[in-house]
């Protein structure tokens, strides 16, 4: 099959949706199909050979905060000369409601449009204001799939319709066959995320630890992620700061290792989670997780039956949580076994197997991936009449 | 003269934006009929593949007599039967798939493994195609409920688009994904 898949995001620059799409793209190839990337991406980026890059993306206000993206005459020629070169049997669009390429190729391509629904952003004024330009876009797409059940409700509300649930996939044996490093062993805490974004947690985490080190004395909070460790720390009483230890940004090898290795992994993320494909990652590598209840973590952990769950920005909950955890060697062995099995159905293999099954059925009907002509006249015409 | 200009110009207007709306009609109805055949070759895998489960007399005679009556109706309803022919299948492969036996009778028969991919696939795929299929429907009722739309006929002879409604629960051992399959 020839699958064209566009990325909304800078290539260059780490993100949860790139990732994903690096990882599908890598596994239709692994499986013998045809598959082309469109991204933004600087022209002198080196980029991977499945990859054909879309323009620089123009950091602009968005939403609230400033985001990368593509739009203007060049990225949608870049988008229409993609369309035609690649001859699709299908495309498959990320993020189409964002400004930027997803809505660009959903505007330009006409027949089976896949597209998957990342964010679960509250409904923004700027949406309701261009509903009238997203709907002739988004009515192209033959089929909708959101990453998580919270995911589609949200979809479901703001833009109608109906989606298909596939989740975010991850390479399990990637992390199961990791090896543990015995300097991040005995008794250690984990924690994998931005350190200045509250959103991630660190500082409810932080507020919960003295409490977790009053009970257990000889644990120690490992913490990978970008941010400044100093402020991290700052609320913390001086002589428990020696039990955080900060490792910075950690490749995707010591991830994994790291995941092996903690006795648990704490999730403190406090909002804008529409999947949390790190609590994947960390029942992948066989860690009992304890996550904040955040809808798409729950529904992740299968209800707190994967993994356990504390009321959200509840620093007590946490620590109390953690404690029992902690003390109960029983409790953590059932933990990494649940996880463990639960984890498969992220796994590639099956994640892929949907989304291949998505493919095959919006194609099974319908002529190959062309350009949209009519788009293209009439903007032609309306350009020549200016 | 200028207003004669002005005039003319609302009118290219107003049929531009007429044929622009007529074409993203026609686009919608071009959706929802390869959404249908998606559907409807769906529905036909699924019930192939009972009719075979429930001829192959690996299941018990009760069960292979419910599985092929409810498959064989589902195969020959009429239009306006189908949608309850094929939740009668739903519900009949739900009901026999209740127990883990059943399922592990068909997959020791010679060429089960290869019978219960096909069924796995069958019954996964369905609902994947019905929400497809109802998304494209909603997407043209939405654009055809317009007022112009409706005035000016703009959707042509088309009928008006309708939901395909059933039951397409899967049954639960089928719909298990945590074995990794």
């Amino acid at each position: 099959m020839r699958i064209g898949i566009v990325c909304p995001y800078a290539w260059d620059v780490p993100g949860g949706v790139q990732f994903h799409i690096r990882d599908l793209a890598e596994h239709l190839i692994r499986l013998g199909h045809e598959v082309s990337v469109l991204a933004p991406a600087d022209d002198e980026t080196p980029l991977p050979p499945y990859v054909v890059s879309a323009g620089r993306a123009v950091p602009v206000p968005y939403n609230g905060s400033v985001a990368r993206l593509n739009f203007g005459f060049l990225s949608a020629a870049r988008v229409r000369r993609w369309l035609q070169n690649g001859a699709f049997d299908v495309i498959h669009i990320h993020e189409p409601a964002s400004p930027s390429l997803g809505l660009l190729s959903c505007w330009a391509a006409q027949g089976p449009i896949v597209a998957t629904f990342h964010t679960s952003n509250p409904r923004s004024r700027a949406m309701i204001a261009a509903y009238p330009i997203l709907q002739p876009a988004l009515e192209k797409i033959s089929a909708r799939i959101a990453v998580s059940e919270y995911a589609r409700r949200t979809l479901v509300e703001h833009l109608g319709g109906d989606a298909v649930v596939i989740p975010n996939g991850v390479d399990v044996d990637f992390f199961a066959g990791a090896e543990p490093k015995p300097e991040w062993q005995g008794r250690t805490i984990g924690f994998i995320g931005r350190i200045d974004e509250p959103r991630k947690g660190l500082p409810v985490l932080m507020k919960a630890l003295p409490k977790i080190l009053a009970e257990v004395p000889d644990a120690r909070l490992l913490v990978a992620g970008r941010g400044d460790e100093e402020e991290a720390v700052a609320a913390l009483p001086a002589g428990l700061r020696s039990r955080v230890e900060f490792l910075g940004m950690v490749t995707d090898e010591d991830k994994a290792r790291l995941l092996r290795s903690v006795d648990l992994y704490v999730a403190p993320n406090t909002g804008g989670e529409s999947f949390g494909i790190i609590l994947v990652e960390a029942m992948s590598a066989g860690a009992p997780v304890l996550a904040s209840d955040l809808d798409a973590f729950a529904q992740v952990l299968d209800q707190g039956e994967a993994g356990e769950l504390f009321a959200n920005e509840n620093a007590d909950a946490l620590a109390t949580a953690a404690v029992d955890l902690l003390d109960n060697p029983k409790r953590l062995t059932e933990l990494r076994e649940r996880g463990s099995k639960h984890v498969r159905r992220f796994d590639w293999a099956t994640v892929g197997s949907d989304i291949l099954a998505v493919y095959e059925t919006v194609t099974a009907g319908a002529a190959s991936v062309a350009t949209d002509e009519r788009v293209g006249q009439r903007a032609r015409r309306w350009l020549a009449r200016d | 003269m200028t207003t004669f200009i002005w005039i003319a110009a609302a009118i290219i207007l107003v049929g531009v934006y007429l044929s622009w709306t007529a074409g993203r009609l026609d686009r919608l109805h071009t959706r929802i009929d390869a959404a249908r055949a998606a559907l409807d070759a769906q529905l036909l895998r699924r019930a192939s593949v009972a009719q075979e489960v429930g001829t192959s007399g690996v299941l018990d005679p009760a069960a292979s007599i419910v599985l092929y009556q409810a498959a064989h109706e589902a195969r020959q309803a009429e239009e306006d039967h189908r949608e309850v022919a094929e939740s009668e299948l739903s519900q009949a492969l739900r009901a026999i798939f209740a127990e883990e036996a059943q399922l592990e009778a068909v997959r020791e028969a010679p060429g089960g493994e290869q019978t219960v991919a096909e069924l796995t696939a069958a019954v996964r795929r369905v609902p994947m195609a019905r929400r497809f299929h109802n998304d494209s429907v909603r997407a043209a009722r939405a654009v055809r409920r317009h007022r112009l739309v409706r005035y000016l006929r703009l959707a042509g002879h088309a009928p008006f688009p309708l939901a395909f409604e059933m039951d397409d629960e899967p049954p639960a051992i089928l719909d298990d994904r945590s074995a990794g399959n």
